[in-house]
């Protein structure tokens, strides 16, 4: 073929301006799905479209419910697979801008982010409240205001190799020796990492009586009161001191989230502290896997994080009163919930599609474990905590000395919240 | 390779001159020339009017006007004549514009506002997020069934049935009024004489005018306003905030005071903020904290340093591994010098992003391949001590960039000219000297930029230390949560970028001085490479 400088430079050309109107689409070109509402005065109803984004993995367990949706009410609902982990900054970004979706998917402690930046609409649940299981109830709401339509409650258990410990151990010592009785030398597996867990370490944490905050009248949590530095929490800093490197060796940093799954999986350990988007893993490898509460190492009982799933309604969304319809009567019915359930496998936020949804014993055992759970704090504070946390338990578990190292923690967190 | 007429002499041609010029140029074989550019042209063209009429939709008018002027300025120059050189520069500096011009003013932009957490949306949006977050429910209030229904008049009502099965129906106007003889169903009332009842897709087309409506329960604004959220369900209502626009301030219900102050929300005299705010310029504000901020300027001395120690080890190490493998590998002695040298390329062509992971993997303390295997099952903390993390990232650092530095140092070594390494083998040299004089002067004239460049990509490789370390191990004695190996761009990325509070004004700031290091030291590195040019 005849190279030809007129054609090349025409070609290259057609990119300049193709690339050009990608950078307008960018900035001002507000993309086509994500402008509902445009046929305001149309007056036909199916013409109306909600954009709801949603975890790419999930599109399609809503797929069923979005048709149902349209068929019911003529409003299309066109779902939106984005990658989880850009979600809430996109939508941050974007909801000013005018250009975000009606709905976005989401986890409940993005409330405090999410209301702090004003892109998300409070959501009126009026009576269907009631019907919510009360962990999922407070976590969607931040500052007294409902943001968030839950739909599932996600929290840690303990699974269990029931081949290797046939019965649920009573306390964390007991599940220690049971473990180390059946020749297992890491007999108990916890994600931690170099710069430590503290989601998956919390329940241990409330065991000794020491949340993070306090709470306030309305039964939210209080960004002032701070209650790491309480009596319980050297008390677990000990405690964790002396499950680390220098005692026991149950706890150890450079066990990462693949090598716990891979010491299960392989057998070489009996308990795995996980939550349920791990149990397929664990039955897909042949693991008689039972599911049982956090056994507490004091007296009182181990409190998990509750991360409750759900649905953001965009502030700047023109689409409000369909958006509230879609969500508080229709994703709120225990049909759809229990529809997600079974594409999802998590625990329903509604209390009757969470006990239906409890037939199955892996459900029922992260549910059992749940019954204590705390919802994950969303005041934008938590962010402070989440810096220092992790670390400052790495280095206890790792021979720090413990009572220096939680008051580090807990005025380098004080000083970053203030 | 070109079939174009030669550029036309400047002289005058009659039209018939000109036409018959015109001929013998499609004649002479440009057919398909023409018609390829005149399909490229219209696949331009076609994008662009197609994105004129979504522009114009979204009545996006500068934008508009940016995407037709371009257009006609690229149309006009291919189709004329001449204007080679434009046909050359225009798709260039389009791209310039867009990637280059745009994001640098934008960036810079972005450093003089307080845009972040609390601060991304503009004004109108921050009141009416505020006024929309200020209504609460009446406490113990009941839900009330509604109906949407629209008057004579066209002005959007609410049809209601309460708790005990009264009816009323009222707008934002009149307030609501008892009424009798509505159409019941299951309880609740869905139409009445005077008023249409409307459909839910009906409703939902009229969204705003819903959200808009507020109706007054009684006289006392105690007592809430009835609003409908969903169109079907009605609640009462009470606003913690009113805005008043005249003087610009917002008023709880405690009776304090809001003001605007300025800095991009509302304050109140005790110092207390409503959240959310929005963006407004802050000048040099930003710049100033990254240089003076007390939680910052202690950690960032020490990071300062390691990032320099970092980039001019990096691109050393880099640099000598890879000369030292060129002349290896460019020894006629060596055998399988193909294979061998394929295999140096291996690390090139696996993306860094996904080797950085891996060696993080082997490098794990107690289960890592190194350790384990290589080490027998020591106990080594490559990336948990603060110097072998540093000695660790360097190492795989080293891995990730000297198979570039060796095609670099092949080409360069294969182009010094034999004659003058004869001669200097003729005066007696020994081959170090050869190396030191002649060879090493010689590749450095042609490699020099590249290093410099390689100096500039190091100083901001923000890969390999994320995937790597993470910036780790931390410093816990640090009051932000900032690590031994953490580069200037890396701790900016944690200020700035991770946690709940975001700060993109800061962050802006932070790259544009960073920008600044960067293109000095380049500027004085090149300086000095042109002594180095001379040797030729």
């Amino acid at each position: 073929m005849m190279v030809n400088k007129k054609g090349a430079l025409a070609f290259g050309a057609l990119l300049a301006t193709s690339a050009l109107l990608a950078g307008c689409s960018g900035s001002a070109n507000p993309a086509d799905t994500a402008k509902p509402g445009e046929t305001t005065e149309a007056g036909s109803s199916s013409e109306n479209t909600l954009v709801v984004w949603v975890d790419a993995e999930r599109v399609d367990a809503l797929q069923g419910a979005a048709d149902a949706y349209e068929e019911k009410t003529g409003i299309k609902v066109d779902l939106v697979g984005r990658d989880n982990n850009t979600i809430k900054d996109d939508f941050i970004q974007q909801v000013p801008t005018g250009k975000g979706p009606d709905i976005t998917m989401g986890a409940h402690d993005w409330a405090g982010e999410l209301a702090t930046n004003g892109v998300v609409a409070p959501l009126e649940l009026g009576d269907s409240a009631a019907d919510y299981l009360d962990v999922a109830l407070k976590a969607a709401t931040y500052d007294g205001t409902v943001y968030l339509l839950p739909y599932a409650v996600e929290n840690i258990a303990l699974l269990r190799n029931a081949d290797i410990a046939p019965n649920a151990a009573t306390s964390f010592d007991d599940m220690i020796a049971t473990g180390t009785a059946a020749g297992l030398t890491q007999p108990f597996v916890v994600e931690q990492g170099a710069e430590g867990n503290p989601y998956h370490l919390y329940p241990f944490q409330t065991a000794f009586g020491a949340p993070v905050f306090g709470l306030d009248a309305e039964g939210g949590y209080d960004p002032t009161k701070l209650e790491l530095g309480s009596a319980g929490g050297t008390e677990f800093a000990n405690w964790l001191s002396a499950q680390g490197k220098n005692g026991t060796g149950a706890l150890n940093t450079d066990i990462d989230g693949a090598i716990a799954k891979e010491n299960f999986l392989s057998g070489k350990s009996a308990y795995w502290l996980t939550g349920p988007w791990n149990v397929g893993a664990a039955v897909d490898a042949g693991i008689n896997v039972a599911v049982d509460a956090i056994p507490s190492p004091t007296a009182n009982p181990a409190q998990p994080f509750a991360g409750v799933k759900g649905f953001f309604v965009s502030s700047e969304s023109k689409n409000k009163v369909a958006a509230n319809d879609f969500l508080v009567n229709y994703i709120g019915t225990a049909d759809v919930q229990l529809e997600l359930f079974k594409a999802g496998n998590v625990l329903p936020a509604l209390t009757a599609a969470a006990e239906e949804a409890s037939a199955d014993p892996i459900v029922a055992g992260f549910a059992a474990a749940g019954a204590d759970a705390v919802p994950m704090p969303a005041v934008p504070a938590m962010g402070a905590v989440w810096q220092y946390w992790g670390i400052a338990q790495a280095e206890i578990i790792n021979g720090g000395d413990p009572a220096t190292v939680w008051a580090k923690l807990v005025s380098d967190v004080a000083a970053a919240i203030k | 390779m070109t079939t174009e007429a030669p550029v036309e002499p400047p002289v005058r041609r009659t039209k018939q001159q000109r036409r018959a010029a015109h001929i013998a140029e499609h004649a002479s074989g440009s057919m398909w020339a023409v018609v390829a550019k005149l399909a490229l042209l219209g696949i331009v063209d076609a994008i662009a009017v197609y994105a004129l009429i979504v522009l114009i939709g979204y009545q996006q008018w500068g934008v508009a006007t940016l995407v037709a002027a371009v257009t006609i300025l690229v149309n006009w120059i291919y189709f004329s004549r001449g204007k080679l050189p434009a046909k050359y520069l225009v798709p260039g500096v389009i791209f310039l514009l867009i990637f280059q011009v745009f994001v640098l003013g934008y960036t810079g932009y972005i450093a003089f506002t307080n845009q972040g957490t609390g601060h991304s949306l503009n004004k109108d949006q921050a009141i009416s997020s505020l006024m929309a977050t200020s209504l609460e429910r009446v406490e113990d209030s009941a839900t009330y069934d509604v109906t949407v229904v629209e008057s004579g008049a066209g002005e959007l009502g609410l049809l209601v049935t309460d708790p005990d099965g009264d009816v009323w129906v009222g707008t934002n106007e009149t307030g609501l009024e008892e009424v009798s003889g509505a159409t019941m169903e299951n309880g609740k009332a869905v139409a009445v004489d005077g008023w249409t009842s409307l459909k839910f897709g009906d409703v939902v087309n009229r969204s705003d005018e819903l959200e808009a409506l507020s109706i007054p329960l009684s006289d006392d604004p105690n007592d809430g306003a009835l609003r409908s959220p969903d169109g079907s369900k009605g609640y009462l209502y009470t606003s913690t905030l009113t805005y008043d626009p005249v003087a610009d301030t917002m008023t709880n219900a405690d009776g304090i005071v809001f003001a605007d102050n300025g800095t991009g929300s509302f304050t109140a005299d005790d110092g207390s903020v409503l959240v959310p705010g929005w963006t407004v310029g802050v000048g040099f504000d930003n710049f100033i904290r990254a240089v003076t901020d007390q939680r910052l300027a202690q950690p960032l001395m020490y990071v300062t340093a390691w990032t320099f120690a970092f980039a001019i080890l990096s691109v050393a190490t880099t640099f000598f591994l890879g000369l030292f493998l060129a002349i290896v590998f460019n020894d006629m002695r060596m055998k399988g010098r193909k294979i061998y040298r394929s295999l140096m390329i291996l690390p090139y062509a696996v993306p860094s992003f996904l080797s950085a992971l891996v060696w993080a993997g082997m490098m794990n303390q107690s289960f890592g391949f190194i350790n384990e295997v290589l080490f027998g099952g020591a106990d080594i903390p490559w990336l948990t001590d603060p110097w072998l993390a540093k000695v660790s990232i360097l190492i795989v650092n080293l891995w990730l960039g000297f198979p570039y530095m060796f095609l670099v140092c092949m080409g360069a070594l294969q182009s010094i000219p034999e004659d003058a390494l004869e001669a200097a083998k003729m005066d007696g040299a020994k081959p170090w000297a050869i190396f030191r004089l002649i060879k090493l002067p010689l590749l450095l004239v042609s490699v020099a930029p590249l290093l410099i460049a390689s100096f500039a990509f190091n100083f901001n490789n923000f890969n390999v230390i994320y995937m790597l370390t993470n910036g780790g191990p931390r410093d816990t004695a640090a009051p932000i949560p900032v690590g031994f190996t953490d580069i200037l761009i890396s701790m900016v990325y944690k200020v700035a970028f991770t946690g709940q509070t975001r700060d993109y004004g800061l962050a802006s700031a932070y790259s544009i001085l960073i920008f600044v290091i960067v293109a000095v030291i380049s500027i004085i590195a090149f300086r000095r490479t042109k002594s180095l040019e001379e040797l030729n």
